[in-house]
């Protein structure tokens, strides 16, 4: 855990039918990679690199899963507002 | 020296330096690198995810024109996965930590995911195919480099390989490989065909051959023998040059026949056409004396490449052969597919048995709007040249009527759109099932001719998998089952007035040639190279004899005596040839 003002962290249900399998993480990640900020996920207590594919696979977050989207760096808010928001829109942008 | 036993599948004798590629599926041995080199290994993994990259934007873009932005995601989700910064991290930190090759440090992280995935929910386990595909790519720019390379060598080698994939062998660059040499594979397989059709010396099924030899060693590869010598002796240098000088000129005497007739000493013509698998044989059956192409495989279209062809992409290779062959007959089959790569991960479950599955005409039943592609590509070229149609692995009227019937609807569907074919398009089946063969006579009613596929024929009659090492050796066309169902169906062809060639292996094989003749075959198709040695057999042997050589072959009752009665028999033919 880290502390500090530029941390942000949001919690967001994933909603989308099959959960966060390829295609999802894939824009999760391409997303996240836009922002300077550093990009954590949390499913329970495993915590892993939001920027990377292979780490995002591994938490196999199924429809249901509750996710923390933690971020932080100058442009920590800006991020978790958006990455939130991909996941709650069910990827709906396709 | 070491000598290897294998099994010839494509005649000659080189003697060349190796070049040896490694197998498709790339089991990576951990090979320890010096402190020095470990700074190259990261540079080489660098490039090879830089080109990695390259590959797979190029794939994305494509996907996207021609298949639309769902199958382009798939390349989207392989370029995040490549150019994920945790997992190249990994795989650095192994090269460093471990001093090991950077090929063993890419298998070794990409592995461990694929291996984590795998105890995901099902649609995660699923994506260990994706793994393995960025695992594969980014392997075949680290070590692919001696295959790539292939296309463009710069001195004599022969290359030694675990097997050779459509693609690879499509690109080998003739001039410069002049034998061939496969771990993998029999007489029939993909490496054999190509070697033939294009006049390299190969050897094949000789399991660990790869294991054995080092990129730089001299190798012997023996084709006439199925022997590969490796770092031979002078003494057995020597030999085997003298060997190479004597087929050089027995196969200059035969350069000679290309511009005379196949006709018997006593005055029948036999056709000699040619199989081929690429356009770019066409021109070579014409300078070997080809009178046109017997057998035109069309699976290369679809082997080897990323997305499917289009119609113009069939209607540009049909053209190409049309245009080489100037009024010459041109028989294409249609997608003959099946236990393969394509196939196979088309079908929701793995085929148990692939060769009595979903292949040929079946699966092209079931995948309609690709056979209907190729049968519109095919009828717009039908007026262009003399042209005929063939179904693969027919075994009843029903599938031969249902075939015709979307033959005809797409010839309404081109029609209605205005554009002009050949309504009278000849139609003609392979037979290649025993199925066929019993039933030819009912067929004949149907069609406008036969060929008999011996290899397929071969292999549904006897029960044995020619690609399979332990029983090749129970593969024969000289069976007398073999045989006698040969003989119905030229029968059939002559009471029915109908054209019957022969296009299997066994039609250009020279043991063969008296029995064929004599059987009733005035028709043979054969890889390009053996046309000359199977003219000269005709030209050389009288009617008379071809028959008697059939009459006495149906009353032996089996394969040995078979084959040693007509070697003897060729050998009286045609001395210089055994």
């Amino acid at each position: 855990m880290w502390q500090g003002l530029n941390t942000h962290e949001v919690k967001v249900t994933v909603t989308n039918e099959h959960g966060l399998h390829a295609r999802p993480v894939t824009e999760f990640v391409q997303l996240a990679n836009r922002f300077q900020s550093k990009v954590e996920v949390v499913k329970g207590d495993l915590t892993v690199d939001g920027k990377s594919v292979a780490a995002m696979l591994t938490l196999g977050a199924g429809p249901g899963t509750v996710l923390r989207i933690r971020a932080r760096g100058t442009d920590a808010a800006q991020a978790v507002k958006k990455l939130v928001a991909l996941i709650s829109s069910s990827f709906a942008q396709g | 020296m070491e000598i290897k036993k294998g099994i010839a599948v494509s005649p000659g004798v080189a003697i060349n330096q190796a070049v040896v590629l490694d197998a498709e599926d790339y089991r990576i041995p951990l090979r320890h690198v010096s402190p020095q080199r470990i700074k190259q290994e990261v540079r080489r993994l660098d490039q090879a995810v830089t080109r990695s990259r390259q590959d797979l934007a190029e794939l994305r873009d494509r996907a996207r024109r021609r298949l639309g932005s769902e199958t382009a995601a798939i390349f989207d989700f392989h370029l995040a996965l490549l150019d994920d910064r945790s997992l190249q991290n990994k795989i650095r930190k192994l090269i460093r930590s471990d001093s090991v090759t950077a090929e063993f440090a890419v298998a070794d992280v990409l592995r461990g995911y694929a291996k984590e995935f795998l105890q995901m929910p099902e649609y995660l386990a699923d994506r260990v195919k994706d793994v393995y595909d960025i695992e594969k790519r980014i392997l075949r720019h680290l070590i692919g480099q001696s295959r790539e390379d292939l296309a463009r060598l710069e001195e004599e080698v022969v290359v030694l390989a675990h097997d050779l994939t459509p693609s690879q062998t499509a690109n080998l660059d003739r001039r410069h490989v002049l034998g061939l040499a496969t771990d993998a594979g029999g007489r029939t397989s993909h490496t054999a065909i190509v070697a033939r059709a294009l006049g390299i010396p190969a050897v094949v099924g000789l399991n660990d051959v790869t294991a054995s030899v080092n990129a730089g060693d001299t190798v012997i590869i023996d084709g006439n023998r199925g022997v590969v010598i490796i770092n031979p002796d002078e003494a057995t240098i020597r030999q085997h040059r003298q060997y190479v000088e004597r087929i050089a000129e027995f196969e200059l005497s035969l350069d000679r026949l290309v511009n005379l007739p196949a006709i018997t000493l006593d005055g029948h013509e036999v056709v000699l056409l040619g199989n081929i698998e690429f356009p770019h044989e066409a021109a070579t059956v014409i300078a070997k004396g080809g009178q046109g192409i017997g057998l035109y495989r069309t699976e290369f279209l679809y082997l080897g490449r990323e997305v499917e062809p289009t119609e113009e992409d069939h209607y540009q290779a049909y053209m190409q052969v049309i245009h080489e062959m100037q009024g010459r007959p041109l028989v294409i089959r249609t997608l003959d597919l099946g236990a393969d790569k394509y196939t196979q991960e088309r079908s929701p479950v793995p085929e148990r048995n692939p060769f009595l599955g979903c292949r040929s005409i079946r699966f092209c039943f079931q995948n309609l709007q690709l056979f209907k592609t190729q049968l519109r590509a095919i009828l717009r070229a039908s007026l262009q040249g003399d042209l005929a149609i063939m179904f693969p692995l027919i075994t009843s009227v029903m599938e031969l009527r249902q075939s015709k019937m979307i033959l005809r609807d797409v010839m309404e569907d081109l029609e209605e759109e205005g554009i002009e074919v050949r309504r009278d398009v000849p139609v003609g089946i392979m037979v290649e099932v025993p199925s066929a063969a019993l039933m030819c006579n009912q067929l004949a009613e149907e069609v406008d001719f036969f060929s008999i596929g011996t290899n397929d024929l071969i292999q549904y009659t006897l029960a044995v998998d020619r690609a399979n090492e332990r029983v090749a050796p129970l593969f024969t066309p000289a069976h007398p089952a073999v045989l006698r169902l040969i003989k119905e169906v030229i029968r059939a062809g002559q009471r029915h007035d109908l054209g019957v060639s022969l296009c299997g292996e066994m039609a250009g094989q020279p043991e063969y040639t008296l029995l064929l003749i004599g059987m009733g075959l005035r028709t043979l198709s054969v890889a390009p190279p053996a046309i000359p040695e199977v003219k000269q057999l005709v030209r050389s042997m009288t009617m008379e004899h071809a028959r008697r050589v059939a009459r006495t072959v149906m009353a032996f009752d089996n394969d040995k005596q078979i084959v040693s009665y007509l070697r003897d028999q060729s050998r009286q033919v045609m001395p210089e040839a055994y």
